[in-house]
């Protein structure tokens, strides 16, 4: 552990932004829970709670802001503060995304409770448990902080990124098979979608974590295992062998 | 005299012929990743004031029209250091020096250098301005003076006008190089001593904290002109303000008990110093 500030009220306001962040994160994993047990339950009350948890979320990155602002005003950071501080801004960011996709997800789950009930939906909640657990490590790694953790579950997004290819496959089938399906299938892809990019989010957070420990990007090409964009079609060469 | 019989006499090591030879050696490339000539190279530098060790095996590269700022605590060695480069130590009886510094490959401690030579081309703005009891002509036409540099009346005027403008200073005196130094603000005198500093055309300026004793706009005049002088002038300050070093420095040297702790890219050092020390002073964790 690094030592402590002479003006103490820094190491404070530092400690304050930390558990900002922290309750922040906890607050988005809450929301991504709630939502894909809204999915997969068929739960349209827990679904609208979900919505309604959004506003909070959005308060506690304003509060980020603010602080931040305040240090970087006042105090005139440098060096690890600097990462510091310009990585609580950032992750704030990244989480208050994070919650608006899981917002949208809870929000499908209103739609999918009043449809009929497609098969895919499992597939749909494995996809969100392991997005969850990703932003779990993530955000541990953020509190301990353990920078190797964070690289592990940035791999491990390359595992949600094929879990969503693999869904859009099979809900395209799903789709071909029965139209009455394509209503609760197309609901089903902006949730897989939804649930990818949380998953981007979770990646950022773990290169901010990264940048803010060692003071350089995270090298290595960042893990792509989303090929949706060529689905049924052949990728582009160069793009094939990224 | 041989070169060999003024190093024993001195007592310093050779002075290393990289700096006067264009091709580098291997060592001196390790030293100096980039490809910014070097002005002054400092190899090995250990300053005793008595028994007191105060300056501890410093190598030190100075980059030709760079400015390079040298940080840390009171009694680092960072002004010791600075007062290396054009000799003030001299005056100091019990002070002793060892190691190299040499200037574009002349050694500055050469017994055979004179020293006032020397520190004209290696001029010195310090802390507090210390304008001569004379008038704001007399300030800056000093140096020119005494250093034979000017011909004629009209090219010493010529040179006291320039050095002025160069550092900022005419437009506000331009009606009153009569009037003592001593009259201006401190803002004022500290670039009357910089305009003075630079009349005899130095090489290098040294400064010792310039802007301690100014106002904040005052200081914000000095830094923009420090910044402008990097094009004809190297420098290197000694300053006890982070933010100052950050915002004029292209390369910034930290300096603890004595150690030349680390040296990088300003930029570098103040987002990501490697050394766990430096992180420490710059971020305010010990002073």
């Amino acid at each position: 552990m690094v030592e402590q500030h002479i003006v103490k009220q820094f190491d404070e306001e530092l400690d304050e932004m930390r558990a900002l962040i922290a309750q922040m994160g906890g607050l988005v994993e809450q929301q991504m829970a709630n939502a894909i047990s809204a999915i997969g339950r068929r739960d349209d009350a827990l679904a609208k709670r979900c919505q309604e948890a959004d506003v909070e979320i959005d308060r506690m990155e304003d509060k980020v802001e603010a602080l931040t602002l305040r240090m970087l005003a006042l105090r005139q950071p440098v060096a690890l503060d600097l990462r510091a501080i310009l990585a609580a801004l950032r992750i704030a960011h990244d989480l208050e995304r994070m919650g608006d996709y899981a917002t949208n997800v809870a929000k499908r789950a209103s739609a999918l409770a009043q449809l009929h009930e497609v098969g895919p939906i499992n597939g749909i909640v494995r996809m969100g448990r392991l997005t969850h657990a990703v932003i779990k490590d993530v955000l541990d790694a953020y509190t301990e902080p353990n920078v190797d953790k964070a690289v592990v579950a940035w791999n491990r997004d390359q595992e949600i990124d094929q879990m969503y290819t693999s869904l859009f496959r099979e809900l395209l089938t799903y789709m071909m098979e029965d139209p009455r399906n394509i209503t609760p299938c197309a609901h089903l892809l902006f949730v897989a979608k939804n649930i990818e990019r949380i998953g981007d989010h979770a990646t950022n957070i773990a290169e901010t974590l990264y940048f803010q420990e060692k003071g350089t990007r995270l090298q290595g090409l960042r893990p792509k295992g989303d090929r949706t964009s060529y689905a049924v079609v052949e990728p582009p060469e160069a793009d094939a062998t990224s | 005299m041989s070169d060999a019989s003024q190093i024993a006499v001195n007592g310093f090591m050779p002075a290393p012929a990289v700096a006067a030879a264009p091709a580098a050696t291997a060592a001196d490339t390790v030293a100096r990743p980039a490809a910014t000539p070097v002005k002054i190279l400092a190899r090995d530098v250990n300053v005793f004031y008595g028994e007191k060790h105060a300056l501890k095996h410093v190598d030190l590269d100075v980059r030709r029209n760079e400015v390079t700022a040298l940080i840390g605590p009171s009694g680092c060695g960072k002004s010791t250091f600075l007062r290396c480069m054009n000799r003030m130590n001299d005056v100091i009886d019990s002070c002793r020096v060892t190691g190299s510094i040499t200037l574009d490959g002349t050694d500055v401690y050469d017994p055979s250098l004179d020293v006032v030579q020397l520190r004209a081309r290696v001029g010195m703005v310090f802390q507090k301005p210390n304008p001569f009891p004379k008038s704001i002509y007399e300030n800056v036409a000093y140096g020119p003076r005494i250093h034979g540099i000017a011909r004629s009346k009209a090219e010493l005027d010529e040179i006291v006008r320039r050095s002025l403008t160069r550092a900022g200073l005419l437009k506000e005196v331009h009606d009153r190089l009569d009037q003592p130094g001593t009259g201006l603000s401190g803002g004022q005198q500290q670039r009357l001593c910089i305009a003075r500093a630079i009349a005899v055309n130095p090489e290098v300026i040294l400064m010792d904290e310039p802007c301690s004793a100014l106002d904040p706009i005052a200081t914000a005049r000095i830094e923009e002109l420090i910044d402008e002088l990097r094009e004809n002038f190297t420098i290197v300050i000694v300053t006890h303000s982070m933010q100052q070093a950050a915002r004029v420095s292209q390369r910034t040297a930290f300096f603890h008990l004595g150690d030349l702790v680390e040296v990088g890219d300003t930029e570098q050092i103040f987002t990501n110093p490697s050394d766990s020390r430096t992180q420490g002073y710059i971020t305010g964790r010990f002073g």
